[in-house]
């Protein structure tokens, strides 16, 4: 009853009376700032899926999705407004797309009741279902992306990587801070040199970050960089003729965006991924159908099959299984927050769902349940072809070293759940 | 007619010297007061706590606190976000360490702290001035970011780097941590708002504000008639990082409960609350609120109209904000140089010979 008020007078106030009938899916987008070079095509990709599934399916289950749009500028203290402006529209679902607004929003979601996706971002040990009830990161988080990432260099080397330096250039942040204990971790493993090079917010000058590099030349650098800081850290290691393909970048550093205004320098730049670049996949033939050609495109509508407008689609794509896997369970097509989170730690994905919802072989198989969010951590290497202007994937699948990325997980949400007073569920 | 001082006699001193002279502004006060306190407590929601009121009465302590140092003593400083931070991370330590003491003493110590550190680096004030002084000021800015950022004993050695304020109470009500009720929230910020702002009043019309404004308006006279530019320089500085660590803390534990320094207290804070007194008024109590609610509250009410109602695109609706928010801040300094409270001042004015304006 107090919720219900809460929410007719927040609607009141907002004078934007939302029908409650409808599955409630926020946006938190960022479309301007720094980072909105990263965040317009995700937004996009989110959007477009949503308006997808509404024109072609007639929403999930016969009920139609609302998507709220709230531009957040990657700023946290927008990030709040927005968050509190609506949740009282009953909000199913949070997809920050910021690592900085996810950390803030764990406690407050988890309070509220409200499930959170970040997809390969946020806090890590959220994995960990155990602790974190209502955060999920599947299918593969940062810690999945460092080992990955060691990983692919191991092979690179010939599985040995004693006396090697390995350089991490990172947003001075908690997003670009997360990998680096594992990274340090993954030294004592293999025996290289770990490096740390941070760059601050909004990581438009590095000159002396790429000075050191050249200086220490190590024999690899990793990159945990978003928005700006991506055009220009490749700018830089173009400058310094830094060798492209031992220069390697989380997934969120490996958009169209970050490597197309350094034109040919940044051909061979490799970069993670966590689903498959490109847009040779049926369900663009769909959108194109029931969306683009209907005038019904997000944004300017110019970023169909980049890798971040992929990522977006597979985020709403992800939401949108979790709410059929919940209306199954609940057996009641308006879901609400509590339904739908029981759907995202039920969810199954496979092979023969990819294929049937137009998108084969675009991201990996996993599954999710009460102990595991995090999904299988699994993740392929693309590389950069400037001449062709496209990603290409160059690795299969490489799963994470689950050996060191376990415990620290185990260690890390061990502390959160102590600090917060959080007892361990799925026992 | 009714805002005049005809008919109000004072036969006292006290009475003489009080804030408020005139009888209307008396009383307008006291029910702006009653309904901060009574009313609105029992309205407020979630949205309008955290997006409006908390936001508002933090910024609003920050800025009496800038406006203190820049707009009583006259020393520029540009290093707010970064005493913001040393009050957030001075509150986190003590929060974590001493989880039984109340939150109310955490948030007071914290900015304690952030006071003497605010002290050292204004002892550069006592030999460089004017835009110097600015950019030694700016060190420290970047200088607390970056300690912050570097020294893993300040966030507990968290893996992120990141500080989260945990559940505390006070008198048994939760007032941090994400089952904070909004009236709780509302009432702790607006209590300590008061309380300061209500220091802050008394402080700058007694000798010690005198002190400061002398110094402000021109340091060697003030010292000839016998002002100590080392006490009154540096307890500008103490008093003002008093403040702005209060509000660091309470930006941390009550409005965001979770900050990374760099986003959170970067050089663009240190500039807002800078841009707040500036259009609210140097030198004025009032202009500190003003500018707050000008700089927080306008974006706030212009995106629910422009997104919410009138339903524009949000990328759109951001830059357009950006547009209006800047086209009223120059359009403001050129009609009034000096603030928001300098055109409440000449209203006032206005209006005590209306309608009989000659």
């Amino acid at each position: 009853m107090k919720l219900k008020m809460a929410t007719m007078v927040l609607a009141g106030v907002m004078a934007a009376a939302p029908a409650m009938a409808e599955l409630v899916f926020p946006a938190l987008s960022y479309r301007t700032g720094p980072y909105a070079a990263n965040g317009i095509p995700f937004a996009d990709g989110y959007q477009d899926y949503f308006t997808l599934i509404n024109e072609r399916d007639g929403g999930i289950g016969g009920e139609k999705i609302k998507l709220v749009e709230c531009e957040t500028g990657y700023n946290t203290e927008k990030g709040v407004e927005c968050y509190e402006a609506t949740k009282g529209q009953g909000a199913l679902l949070y997809q920050p797309l910021s690592t900085g607004i996810t950390y803030q929003l764990i406690p407050k979601v988890s309070a509220d009741g409200i499930p959170m996706h970040s997809m390969g971002y946020g806090r890590t040990s959220a994995k960990n279902g155990k602790v974190f009830k209502w955060i999920f990161n599947y299918p593969a988080n940062y810690w999945d992306g460092a080992s990955i990432a060691v990983k692919h260099i191991l092979d690179q080397e010939g599985g040995d990587l004693s006396g090697k330096k390995i350089a991490l250039v990172y947003h001075n942040s908690a997003y670009g801070k997360e990998p680096i204990r594992t990274l340090q971790e993954l030294s004592k493993k293999h025996g290289y040199e770990f490096v740390e090079i941070a760059v601050d917010h909004p990581g438009q000058e590095q000159k002396s970050q790429w000075l050191q590099i050249r200086r220490d030349k190590p024999d690899y650098v990793l990159m945990w960089g978003w928005g700006v800081m991506n055009q220009v850290a490749i700018q830089e290691a173009a400058n310094i003729r830094f060798p492209m393909d031992h220069f390697i970048g989380i997934w969120w550093s490996g958009s169209e965006n970050d490597v197309m205004p350094v034109g040919d320098g940044a051909d061979g730049y490799k970069a993670l991924n966590m689903h498959l670049p490109g847009a040779d996949f049926p369900i663009y033939e769909d959108l194109k159908a029931h969306v683009y050609d209907k005038g019904m495109a997000a944004g300017a509508g110019d970023q169909h099959g980049s890798v971040l407008y992929n990522r977006g689609m597979y985020a709403a794509m992800l939401a949108v299984e979790a709410a059929k896997k919940a209306q199954e369970l609940s057996g009641v097509a308006a879901i609400n927050a509590a339904q739908m989170r029981d759907g995202m730690e039920a969810l199954v994905i496979d092979a023969a769902t990819m294929e049937a919802l137009g998108l084969p072989n675009f991201g990996p198989g996993f599954e999710v349940t009460c102990e595991n969010h995090g999904g299988s951590g699994l993740g392929i290497v693309q590389q950069w072809d400037a001449a062709a202007g496209q990603w290409n994937q160059i690795t299969d699948y490489i799963e994470s070293d689950k050996e060191v990325i376990e415990p620290l997980v185990m260690e890390d949400s061990a502390a959160y759940a102590a600090e917060s007073g959080i007892e361990e569920r799925c026992n | 007619m009714l805002y005049r001082e005809a008919g109000d006699f004072s036969s006292t001193y006290e009475k003489d010297g009080q804030t408020f002279p005139i009888k209307f502004d008396r009383w307008g006060y006291y029910v702006l007061l009653a309904v901060a306190f009574l009313v609105v407590p029992f309205l407020i929601n979630d949205y309008w706590a955290n997006a409006v009121f908390v936001p508002f009465l933090i910024y609003a302590i920050a800025a009496l606190g800038l406006n203190i140092l820049t707009g009583y003593c006259g020393q520029v400083s540009l290093g707010t976000g970064g005493f913001m931070a040393v009050g957030a991370y001075a509150c986190y330590k003590l929060m974590t360490s001493f989880p039984d003491v109340s939150i109310f003493f955490h948030v007071l110590i914290a900015g304690g702290i952030t006071a003497g550190v605010g002290v050292i680096f204004g002892l550069p004030s006592l030999r460089i001035k004017g835009f110097y002084l600015a950019v030694a000021t700016l060190a420290a800015q970047f200088f607390l970011v970056w300690l912050f950022n570097k020294v893993p004993w300040f966030y507990n050695y968290s893996a992120s780097g990141q500080i989260s304020s945990p559940e505390r109470t006070v008198f048994g009500i939760i007032v941090t941590g994400p089952n904070t009720d909004a009236w709780a929230k509302y009432m702790f910020c607006l209590i300590i708002a008061v309380l300061l702002a209500w220091i802050a009043r008394n402080l700058t019309r007694g000798a010690v504000g005198r002190k400061w404004m002398a110094i402000r308006d021109m340091d060697i006279a003030a010292e000839i008639i016998g002002v100590n530019p080392l006490k009154a320089k540096l307890s500008a500085f103490a008093v003002s990082s008093f403040f702005i660590g209060v509000a660091g803390a309470l930006f941390f534990s009550v409005y965001l409960g979770a900050v990374e320094v760099g986003e959170a207290f970067g050089i663009q804070k240190s500039f807002l609350v800078l841009f707040m007194i500036i259009i609210g008024g140097l030198g004025s109590i009032f202009g500190s609120f003003a500018g707050a609610a000008f700089m927080v509250l306008l974006p706030v009410l212009l995106k629910n109209i422009l997104v919410g109602q009138l339903g524009w695109a949000t990328d759109l609706a951001a830059h357009i904000e950006f547009m209006i928010v800047g086209g009223l801040i120059i359009g403001f300094l050129i009609m009034e140089p000096h603030g928001l409270a300098q055109l409440w001042r000449l209203a006032k004015e206005k209006l005590r010979l209306w309608p009989f304006p000659h």
